[in-house]
């Protein structure tokens, strides 16, 4: 049997959905890259356009949101593709939070611009790029999952969670320390600090991401279930 | 093939149908059937044209048997007994499995005669009993209230949506144990469709209710157990939710989805 609807413009309402899900992933993504890179290089501009393209990204969801209200409306879907309809209204929240995380960087570094502290002190930004790389390369495999419904993939996302946990930790030991030596960091420490929390949480969201890839494939609800018992759950 | 027996074992087993096969002359219509359809449940059978939903209905109570070309092998197991080999008269088999049709079929008479006929061949009770059987049975059918002031008037000049709750309180008079409904609302418009879904919802309280429908949102909304038929086989049987969120074969998923290839 193919895989293909009866009807050719059902077959179009969810191949355009997905599709506009792996654009707002794509958004959001370079929205986070950019603002990382507008905080490593203390940026003021950047950090602007990034802020600017905030309320596209926050239109976007309410689109996508709209238009999958409309699909189950009419088309009383059913089985893999309700679940894959209620998967995306999940992601694209997921996703929108991302963009406001990336909102948040991009006015930290504002603020740490507008302080003058960026040329006063050395704080240890690439470390936070660092992290932000690990985050980004979870998100962007999981939109890759989610494009090609890869169960295996999810999965490694799932996985690799963990190591950007345990970069969050380092950076807050190593802030802790920096704010410990030097009384004159303490403001701007705790802005990175909560910098490195919202880079953790593009992370979280990422995971969310691939629990609903696993969801769409499987019809198996993985959520809040610790990494080695969600490959019990999908054999 | 031998479906796994889908229900749980709490749920109580009315009809147990073990390597049904049904033939039309030369033509297999039915192929090696097993399933248990559960007691006090609403069973939906789906499934594109000529699958065999209605062939499947109508060898629970011996349909078939009016037309010499047809035949039944296998079983069809209640309360201890084959219906395909039991002894007993088929017209007391009848009464107990009752059979609601796709189009309304009241008879040319008043409606307090469509309920009562049925009651009369097996039982006779004095006027007052009657009296009160047919009240039951079309409070039952929820039509009631719509023709008490007329119960001498005659079946025919009810809507569709009402002959058809006619026919299902004829049904229901001679207190069977399995309503079989095919396709009850093809012919109904959605206020009568959505009358006589709510009342198949009440009468399982009562009554093991099997309906064959080709509209598979009814099959969602209205029934536990969804059966999914292809060619004369069984595909899957499950619970409703199950078939209808997670169904294990593919094709069952196909042709709930709509990919009909």
């Amino acid at each position: 049997m193919s895989d293909r609807h009866l009807s050719t413009q059902f077959d179009a309402e969810l191949s355009g959905i997905s599709t506009r899900v792996l654009e707002m992933g794509g958004m959001v993504e370079s929205q986070v890259a950019r603002a990382v890179h507008a905080l490593v290089t203390f940026n003021s501009e950047i950090a602007s356009e990034v802020l600017a393209t905030e309320e596209r990204v926050n239109q976007t969801e309410v689109e996508i949101d709209l238009d999958l209200s409309t699909i189950i409306a009419r088309r009383q879907p059913t089985a893999r593709d309700l679940r894959l309809l209620i998967a995306i209204s999940k992601t694209i929240a997921n996703l929108e939070r991302v963009g406001d995380e990336a909102a948040r960087i991009a006015r930290t570094v504002q603020r740490l611009v507008n302080s003058g502290v960026s040329t006063r002190l050395r704080l240890p930004v690439n470390d936070l790029a660092y992290e932000a790389e690990l985050a980004v390369s979870q998100l962007r495999k999981a939109l890759d999952a989610f494009a090609r419904l890869d169960v295996d993939r999810a999965i490694e996302v799932l996985k690799k969670d963990d190591l950007i946990d345990q970069e969050f930790e380092g950076l807050l030991r190593k802030l802790i320390t920096f704010m410990m030596e030097d009384a004159r960091t303490i403001s701007s420490s705790i802005d990175l600090i909560f910098v490195a929390k919202a880079i953790e949480r593009v992370g979280d969201h990422a995971k969310n991401l691939a629990e609903q890839i696993i969801y769409i494939v499987k019809g198996t609800d993985v959520r809040h279930n610790p990494v080695g018992m969600v490959e019990n759950l999908v054999r | 093939m031998d479906a796994k027996v889908a229900i749980p074992l709490n749920e109580q087993v009315k009809l147990s149908v073990r390597n049904l096969n049904f033939y039309y002359g030369g033509f297999h219509a039915l192929k090696n059937v097993s399933l248990d359809i559960p007691e006090r449940k609403v069973t939906a059978f789906i499934g594109p044209s000529g699958c065999g939903k209605s062939t499947m209905l109508r060898t629970f109570n011996r349909m078939y048997e009016l037309y010499p070309e047809q035949r039944a092998q296998g079983e069809i197991m209640m309360d201890g007994s084959n219906l395909l080999t039991s002894k007993e008269d088929v017209s007391l088999i009848r009464a107990k499995i009752g059979m609601v049709f796709q189009k309304p079929t009241p008879f040319p008479m008043s409606i307090y005669d469509n309920v009562a006929f049925g009651v009369k061949l097996f039982e006779t009770l004095p006027r007052v009993e009657m009296d009160e059987r047919v009240e039951w049975a079309l409070k039952k059918a929820a039509l009631w209230h719509e023709v008490k002031d007329k119960l001498g008037q005659s079946g025919s000049g009810l809507s569709g949506g009402q002959q058809q709750r006619l026919c299902i309180a004829r049904a229901i008079a001679i207190k069977p144990e399995v309503l079989l409904l095919d396709e009850p609302c093809s012919a109904l418009d959605p206020i009568s469709t959505g009358k006589i879904e709510e009342l198949i919802h009440e009468l399982k309280d009562d009554y093991t209710v099997v309906i064959v429908t080709h509209n598979m949102q009814q099959a969602a909304r209205s029934s536990d157990y969804t059966a999914y038929m292809y060619l004369g086989d069984l595909i899957e049987f499950g619970r409703t939710q199950d078939v209808f969120m997670r169904p294990t074969k593919k094709d069952t998923e196909d042709y709930i989805t709509g990919r009909f290839g």
